[in-house]
């Protein structure tokens, strides 16, 4: 299962992409491997949006597959500047792409949590589990 | 990925599902394949064309001897004394006290000689059953056999014209649950015009040995995919099939799942659980199971508490999904019998989402 080496990770399988950003704002979603665990996504639910704030640990939405019903957490403290409406039309383009397309909210980070995995930590977490 | 040290059994077809790309569950004690490349294309190919399953997970017991037909008759709730060689009846193992240890399809083989099919779950619980049951009391063996056979489906619209193409055995005849012996892609087969997703279809029964044969020879067909158990999941749920361990139990009794036209009491002769049955079957039952389709777009899941208008608790669902058929969430559920005529909701994960009573089947091959 891919494991993208830039990618920073949440213990519940989110990514987050761009901490090093100048503007602060931060790019997530869910891993291949959660995405995979779940099964085709059809319906994506968030609790928030543009302009709302995310605490990260808290749930900020669901993921609903064919198979089951899961959380997404939020992997940063901050505000939603963007949400990506093609995965709310069409959920399983997070199945198709979970990295790039399938990329679920902006966020402007007010507080990265600091126990965020990297790509060698995440995989061994996903190989135990 | 399950780990290597799994006690879990491996079905003949375990290398195949794996070089396809599989992704393996564990499911009733076998590595089976949840999915291949995606459960809605698998399932919609099944609706459309055909799907390839592998059901080798299943229990193959024979029942064999001059006392057969009169064994299963007393041992299961179904009169199989009276089905002919050549077909095939869906049927249940009650206990005693009525409720349902496993759902079956049987097989008469010959005179003498009948294949009882049980869930993979309750293979050992059927064995142990039959034995129990017909030996000593009937001059009749019990021989679980599941080790020695392969079950392969091909379910779809398109199954007759590719399953023709690899046997030599009539099919246009072949009636719904009815069976004939033929060569598949070269190899014996018991050929049975049976399956669990709705459509029509045929379950073949091969030797262990000869499994990845008849596998390769199907899977490679034009207009056939591999699918997997989500797929079979979703199907049998739009068709209104109840799962053992969701709709069906020990503790739900035949009449409670709406299943109640398989137990012949008008058979003669005792049979295992007749008495609560027939009192069972004078009294409407106080939960009923009901098809759910959604308002919304959450789907009911296994366990989701039913709620009446007044927010009391009414009811529980057994089996929920997204239907790829239907663009809907459907659901099963027992429902208070008083309360299936109002207004319900079913509780999902704390909010409550509107739903609609409908008949069953969801979804009816045309």
């Amino acid at each position: 299962m891919s494991v993208p080496e830039q990618l920073r990770y949440s213990e519940e399988h989110e990514w987050v992409a761009g901490l090093d950003n100048e503007d602060g704002i931060v790019t997530i979603g869910i891993t291949a491997h959660a995405a995979d665990a779940l099964g085709e996504i059809v319906y994506l639910e968030l609790h928030s949006g543009e302009g709302d704030t995310i605490e990260a640990g808290e749930p900020c939405g669901e993921l609903e597959s064919t198979k089951s019903v899961s959380d997404l957490y939020a992997p940063v403290s901050g505000e939603i500047t963007a949400v990506n409406q093609a995965v709310i039309d069409e959920p399983k383009v997070i199945n198709d792409d979970p990295y790039g397309e399938g990329w679920i909210l902006k966020v402007r980070v007010s507080e990265e949590p600091g126990d965020l995995l990297d790509a060698e930590s995440y995989s061994k977490l996903i190989e135990e589990s | 990925m399950p780990a290597d040290d799994t006690t879990a059994k491996r079905t003949p077809l375990y290398d195949v599902h794996r070089e396809l790309g599989a992704t393996i569950v564990e499911f009733a004690g076998f590595l089976m394949p949840l999915r291949y490349d995606g459960e809605t294309a698998e399932h919609r190919a099944v609706r459309t064309e055909a799907g390839l399953f592998d059901l080798s997970h299943m229990g193959e017991i024979f029942v064999t001897g001059p006392q057969a037909a009169e064994g299963l008759d007393y041992a299961l709730v179904g009169e199989l004394s009276t089905v002919a060689v050549g077909r095939a009846r869906y049927t249940m193992l009650c206990a005693p006290d009525g409720g349902v240890l496993d759902d079956l399809i049987v097989y008469r083989l010959a005179e003498e000689e009948y294949l009882v099919v049980a869930n993979a779950a309750n293979t050992a619980t059927v064995r142990d059953a039959l034995t129990e049951r017909i030996a000593g009391r009937f001059d009749a063996r019990v021989a679980d056999r599941s080790d020695e056979h392969a079950l392969i489906a091909l379910q779809g619209p398109r199954s007759q014209e590719i399953l023709s193409r690899f046997t030599d055995a009539a099919l246009d005849d072949l009636k719904y649950y009815a069976w004939r012996r033929g060569r598949v892609a070269g190899t014996d087969a018991v050929i049975a015009r049976t399956g669990y997703t709705g459509e029509d279809g045929f379950e073949l029964f091969v030797a262990a040995d000869d499994a990845v044969a008849v596998w390769n020879a199907l899977a490679g067909a034009e207009g056939v995919t591999p699918a997997g158990l989500a797929a079979r999941d979703t199907l049998r749920l739009e068709a209104g099939m109840p799962l053992y361990g969701n709709e069906l139990t020990a503790e739900i009794t035949p009449y409670e799942a709406g299943l109640g036209r398989v137990v012949k009491l008008s058979k003669p002769g005792d049979f295992v659980g007749r008495q609560v049955l027939s009192a069972y079957a004078e009294t409407p039952p106080g939960r009923t199971l009901v098809g759910l389709v959604a308002r919304g777009r959450r789907a009911p899941r296994k366990g989701y508490p039913v709620v009446a208008s007044d927010g009391t608790t009414c009811g529980v669902v057994t089996s929920g999904a997204p239907s790829p058929t239907l663009g809907k969430p459907i659901a099963m559920a027992y429902v208070d019998s008083g309360a299936v005529g109002g207004e319900l909701a079913v509780d999902v994960r704390g909010r409550r989402e509107p739903v609609d009573v409908v008949d069953l089947p969801f979804y009816k091959r045309s």
